[in-house]
């Protein structure tokens, strides 16, 4: 049976997201309209029976690629989903971004991404919820911290899977320490906390590129249509913003395509971030934004 | 002479996906032993005999070290690799694993040092199998001996035990069969057998994919050919149905009205139509329908899958009992329990503390009642310490706030296996050998005794308000807001003319983690003493309900124990039990469904 082994990945995961509901009062997911946390988003769906009883939380610096918001509104208001967006207003304003020239792609990733993240799950900066209704955003009244997030990583996108666990503390910081992980065993997650502290969440920690893109083809999970090639010989293999993430060159022009590419081999030796400029500026680039709370 | 026994002891590893990947079957096996004693070199020579090194790898390391004039080791080769895995190149070029002709084995990373405790027992937890080092020369050591013992207890039966380092011993039989003597005449004493014993000489490629001529006498498995003797875990469809709850979902958005006790199958199987039981509560109901998302219809689900069923009869149950079926070996429902367990906390496991035990998905108050004895790894150590404390493997009795349900685990895996939570963190773990006979305890329901009472009786007091005194409890679990909904009921009575009371009881065993956010510690404290909230709120319930009023009360998360103590703690009066309606616009504002559900139900015991 080939899908054996999606299938025990799904069942995990779905696992982990159940403990996390039963066990977090105010439990966020981050999507960022990407393939990962679209798929976490369809586990949820498979985890609650067709509903999604958590927030999720996106974050806009703007600068994304237009058709990724327009598809998140879609997809939002198809699911019947709560839908909330934050981002970093001031800097944006100030216009303190590498697009408009003023800083490095790695200082914007940190005022656009990991602080407007940081400041929207505590609450302290204004969150906007879609109103289903009207299909606009609203300030949104809850301003409560999350103490659970759940997110898409996977421990195939770097390092050592024996760094990482399926709930990992956060300090208030949103600091992670990753020499001091707790232990986890026998799907016993670490569940309590300590006033100021919050955990991550990661249901895909054991899934590969490969499974992602197998499983959006098993589940025939909507998903935008960047990922394709659609005849200019490029496709994106990793989304993020405009200014910083260039296309691979690739002819898959659907998702069957992309898995039997990935299958061939192709891109083995090439990092699947090696389309995001800012990883490139500093040697330990994406630990460093991790350890700093940006996945 | 080979043992050929299996490790008798019956636990396994579950929920690790392993299975196959583009048609190759893949093994998770885990390196252990003592520091030095030559876990990075068996990897490293493992991956180089089998070819699994990408190109030019090994040869560029040894280039360096040459250049560097250091004596080359393995472990510098597996550090390179494990740099360009921080790169982020994709899994299968960089992650370490060795293909034999039979299959993919994955190592998980466990390093020996002590102080990596919780990381080995992580990697270790997810492994099907392990390799045991010991160095010829140096003999058994400390955590030769503890990472035996844990490989034991959690649950990984297929071990092969190498003794590395023979050239340094000559190649010795003697050596190699003194040692292995010793560590099986250790091992028995926690009833485990490892399957192979091989002499190696890892440096050199000794027995380690081929038969070695430096030791003809040995006639037994090399380690290559030893792993790929290993087996895959049979499906665990034969033992008997467990299904720990992990939520009761209620969505009635978009007009779902499916009620669904949800989980994941930890061993067995149900069908539609099966009759099952949920323990401790020992509430009966029948499977009414398999249900899923995206998903073709089932009649049947089998171990390893994540599920929900509808039931044919609406009980009452909630997060943390076990699902299990009616004509099946039921589970064992107890407050007492001996278990064997290792420590990783800091602080040690002390008698007179609450600490939380976490079995499946029940969440208990418990207490070291005594130390059976230690099962220690040291030699120095003192065998008869009052407290477990860091790295001791204990046997123990354990007291529980309430009954759990639970397997020993001799008789199933998934259910015999706990983690014990000291304040916020994951500091043991075991597994229950035996439920204990539970010592004679006082209730709690005759603290009202206390109380003088008068004469005059809440019938009476009734009358004279035009009803008849009784709880109405509201719950709800997550997603729900049972406080709101009940409050709203309150202030409807009261419109109607009703003598009602609100009283809330704060969150109980669902949401801890919420409680521990807000309030620190002082409920862990403070749990054991009050029995459990349900007894907070039952005692001031009575009272007020032998004033004569209706007692609106909210409460989360409370199991079927809790109702039975409320119950006996109102006792005349009656509890009728509703549940909040499951969106908040529903709970403030239009309460007028839970208003006639519960004005029906005090009908129902004749109250005007
Ligand atoms: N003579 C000899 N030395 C070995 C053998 N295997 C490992 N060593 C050495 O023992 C030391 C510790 O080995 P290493 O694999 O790093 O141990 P680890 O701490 O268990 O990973 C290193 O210097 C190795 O070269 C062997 O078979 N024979």
């Amino acid at each position: 049976m080939e899908h054996d082994h999606l299938e025990q990945l799904e069942n995990q995961s779905v696992y982990i997201l159940r403990e996390a509901y039963a066990n977090f009062k105010n439990l966020a997911m981050l999507w960022s309209i990407g393939k990962d946390s679209t798929v976490l988003l369809w586990l949820a769906r498979k985890a609650f029976f067709g509903h999604v009883p958590i927030t999720l939380v996106h974050i806009d610096t703007n600068y994304k690629i237009p058709e990724m918001i327009r598809y998140r509104d879609q997809l939002a208001m198809d699911w019947h989903l709560t839908m909330v967006y934050g981002q970093n207003k001031e800097a944006l304003e100030r216009k303190e971004t590498f697009p408009d020239g003023n800083i490095t792609r790695l200082q914007c990733c940190k005022n656009l991404k990991t602080d407007a993240l940081k400041h929207t799950l505590s609450g302290e900066w204004p969150r906007y919820r879609l109103n289903l209704q009207t299909g606009k955003y609203e300030i949104d009244k809850n301003k409560d911290p999350y103490t659970g997030v759940i997110v898409g990583a996977r421990a195939d996108e770097e390092g050592s899977r024996s760094k990482e666990r399926y709930f990992s503390p956060r300090d208030k910081n949103n600091e992670w320490d990753v020499g001091d992980q707790p232990p986890e065993l026998w799907n016993q997650f670490k569940t309590d906390f300590a006033p100021g502290t919050h955990l991550r969440i990661h249901p895909l920690l054991d899934w590969t590129e490969l499974n992602i893109w197998e499983y959006i083809e098993r589940e025939n999970i909507p998903i935008t249509d960047l990922y394709f090639d659609k005849g200019t010989g490029k496709r994106y293999r990793s989304l993020g913003c405009y200014p910083c993430t260039t296309p691979v060159d690739s002819t898959s022009r659907n998702v069957a395509e992309i898995v039997a590419e990935l299958k061939t081999g192709k891109f083995a030796n090439i990092a699947e971030r090696s389309g995001r400029a800012q990883d490139k500026e500093d040697g330990g680039g994406l630990e460093t934004l991790r350890r700093d709370g940006y996945m | 002479m080979e043992p050929t026994a299996r490790i008798p002891t019956p636990f396994a590893p579950t929920g690790t996906p392993g299975g196959k990947v583009d048609g190759r079957i893949r093994m998770n096996i885990v390196i252990v032993g003592h520091v030095d004693h030559g876990k990075s070199t068996v990897v490293g020579r493992l991956l180089a005999d089998t070819g699994s090194l990408p190109d030019g790898k090994l040869e560029s390391v040894r280039a360096f070290c040459e250049r560097n004039s250091r004596p080359f080791e393995y472990a510098f080769l597996l550090d390179a690799l494990k740099d360009e895995q921080a790169q982020g190149i994709t899994i299968d070029t960089a992650r370490t694993f060795f293909k034999s002709g039979k299959r993919d084995y994955i190592i998980i990373d466990a390093p020996g040092h002590i102080e990596f405790l919780k990381n080995m027992v992580t990697g270790a937890a997810r492994a099907e199998a392990a390799v045991l080092v010991i160095d010829a020369k140096e003999g058994i050591r400390e955590n030769s001996k503890r990472h035996g013992y844990l490989l034991s207890m959690l649950g990984i039966k297929q071990i092969a035990v190498v003794v590395n380092k023979m050239d340094l011993v000559d190649y010795s039989k003697e050596a190699f069969e003194d040692i292995r003597d010793e560590y099986i005449a250790f091992l028995a004493r926690i009833g485990a057998t490892p399957r192979f014993f091989i002499p190696i000489s890892a440096f050199n490629g000794e027995n380690l994919i081929a038969p070695s001529d430096k030791m003809p006498w040995f006639k037994g498995h090399n380690l290559l050919a030893a792993v790929d003797a290993f087996e895959k875990e049979p499906p665990k469809a034969n033992q008997p149905f467990r299904m720990p709850l992990q939520d009761i979902y209620k969505f009635t958005s978009l007009g779902d009205d499916r009620r669904i006790v949800s989980g994941r199958v930890e061993s067995g199987s149900a069908r539609v139509g099966d009759s099952v039981v949920f323990l401790p509560s020992g509430k009966k109901s029948k499977i009414a329908s398999i249900e899923g998302f995206h998903a073709l219809p089932r009649a049947e689900v089998g171990a390893g899958v994540s599920i929900g069923f509808t039931l044919a009869e609406q009980i009452y149950v909630g997060r943390g009992e076990l699902m299990v079926k009616a004509g099946e070996v039921q589970a064992e429902v107890s407050r007492r329990l001996r278990i064997n367990l290792f420590w990783m906390g800091k602080k040690p496991f002390n008698p007179g503390k609450t600490y939380y035990l976490k079995l499946g998905t029940a969440k208990v108050p418990c207490r070291l009642e005594k130390i059976n004895y230690l099962i220690d790894a040291s030699e120095t150590g003192d065998r008869t310490k009052s407290a477990v404390e860091r790295h001791d493997v204990a046997d123990c009795i354990i007291e529980l706030s309430k009954p759990l349900a639970f397997d020993p685990i001799a008789r199933l895996e998934s259910t015999g296996r706990f983690v014990i939570v000291d304040q916020y963190e994951i500091a043991g773990g075991g597994i229950v050998r035996e439920a204990l006979a539970e010592e004679a305890r006082a209730e709690t329901a005759d603290k009202r005794s206390l109380l003088s009472r008068s004469t005059v009786d809440s019938g009476t007091r009734g009358r004279l308000l035009n009803q008849k005194p009784a709880l109405v409890l509201i719950s709800g679990g997550p997603g729900r807001d049972p406080a709101t909904a009940a409050k709203a009921l309150e202030s409807k009575l009261i419109g109607l003319g009703r003598h009602a009371f609100y009283l809330g009881l704060e969150d109980a065993q669902e949401s801890d983690a919420h409680q521990a956010s807000e309030s620190g510690n002082a409920r862990i404290e403070s749990g054991w003493e009050t029995e459990a909230p349900a007894a907070e709120l039952g005692e001031a319930a009575s009272l007020l309900l032998d004033a004569g009023l209706l007692v609106v009360a909210s409460a989360r998360g409370l199991d079927a124990e809790d109702i039975k103590i409320l119950e006996g703690l109102v006792k005349p009066h009656a509890v009728v039990q509703l549940e909040a309606p499951a969106d908040a616009e529903e709970a403030t504002g239009t309460t007028a469904g839970l208003v006639e559900e519960a004005l029906g139900k005090l009908r129902g015991l004749g109250s005007p």
